[in-house]
């Protein structure tokens, strides 16, 4: 019964938006419509499957706390975060393991490896020797988001998506706001 | 489907479905082409709108998805909780890093897969903030109280019934996505 709903639901977006080269793994590119409707129907089923909603910030936070177990464990078994937020290989750390091996496959599939650490759009505003200020900004930006997604209570897939069809008020605002702040930084820096 | 006990074979399933979830996401991030740096700062320079078709995609077939198996009692409902305060304050904190670093927990993982280097200095940065956060919580509660409304969905707030929510939201969501595919 659980397969024949997956079957399905995998089959309606090729219906609809026709467009994508979708399922030629050599290709570069898939249609943002049919990755996009995807993405949801696998957000619904990590629901069916793991009873877990799509979401990996939870990720980051359980890692963080296994480093803080290994680098200053009295601290960390102290924080009443971390009692409640069990640092540990648990579901949402596979996924973020899973998360980088699909998109390393994906990659190299599509032959789109980039293996680079400035980026077209960052090397044309910073020139090309600004690797110490993209590290710089990447680390503060990192420390920021994970920040923003532990108060916010997510991320943009567990908020912007998982959070937002499931219909929740506060996962619809803070998916605006994801976008708000974004813009604030990426419009002055970058311009429009 | 509550967790009362777990032995090991269960422990080892939540893994590997979780690894195997987290691949089919990566894989779909990746060929969409979201975990491009480029791709997401055009997105909040308003020059991209490749973010904003996945979303919304995913947002349309997933809420129809989540609703129907609700509906025949396959799946349990993970509503998050909703927090003014929280949710706009977080969102702005998170929106700055997001600007910052150029990437979101998800998509810079799979930036990361794909060998953009810059990712990994934010994830790195990201085990900080997740750290720095822990050590706040206790001073976080206060703002927390601000605004707390619980597990609210948009059909409680506005008294529709989720049905109708479902179909006019896709209808909106469907129309949107028609009216930016010209851009």
């Amino acid at each position: 019964m659980k397969i024949l709903f997956l079957l399905t639901f995998l089959c309606i977006p090729d219906y609809i938006f026709a467009d994508g080269a979708v399922g030629d793994l050599m290709a570069e590119r898939w249609s943002p419509y049919v990755s996009g409707a995807l993405i949801g129907i696998l957000a619904a089923a990590t629901v069916l499957v793991s009873d877990k909603p799509l979401g990996i910030s939870t990720a980051y936070a359980r890692i963080s706390g296994m480093l803080g177990l290994i680098f200053a464990p009295g601290l960390t078994k102290r924080l009443q975060y971390f009692k409640e937020t069990k640092p540990g290989i648990e579901w949402e750390v596979m996924l973020f393991a899973g998360v980088i091996i699909g998109s390393f496959l994906a990659a190299w599939s599509g032959d789109t490896i980039h293996a680079n650490l400035l980026p077209h759009t960052w090397a044309q505003r910073f020139g090309d020797d600004s690797s110490a200020l993209r590290i710089i900004a990447a680390i503060i930006g990192g420390v920021f988001i994970a920040f923003g997604a532990r108060t916010a209570g997510g991320c943009t897939s567990g908020h912007g998506i998982s959070g937002a069809m499931q219909m929740s008020v506060g996962s619809w605002i803070a998916l605006i706001f994801f976008f708000v702040g974004g813009m604030a930084v990426a419009i002055p820096i970058f311009g429009r | 489907m509550d967790e009362v006990k777990q032995d090991k074979p269960d422990i080892l399933r939540k893994r590997i479905s979780g690894l195997l979830f987290g691949m089919a996401f990566g894989f779909l991030l990746q060929k969409a082409g979201v975990s491009d740096y480029d791709v997401l700062i055009g997105a909040l320079r308003l020059t991209d709108l490749t973010v904003m078709r996945v979303i919304l995609s995913a947002i349309l077939f997933g809420s129809i998805a989540i609703y129907v198996l609700g509906k025949f009692g396959m799946a349990r409902p993970h509503t998050k909780p909703t927090n003014y305060a929280s949710n706009i304050m977080g969102g702005l904190i998170f929106g700055l890093g997001f600007g910052l670093w150029g990437y979101c927990p998800g998509t810079g993982a799979a930036a990361l897969g794909q060998g953009s280097w810059d990712a990994a200095w934010g994830i790195f940065g990201m085990f900080i903030g997740s750290y720095i956060y822990a050590l706040a919580t206790p001073t976080l509660k206060k703002l927390a109280s601000i605004g707390d409304r619980g597990k609210l969905t948009v059909p409680e707030l506005t008294h529709i019934n989720p049905g109708v929510y479902i179909i006019i939201t896709s209808i909106m969501i469907t129309l949107l996505l028609v009216y930016i595919h010209q851009y």
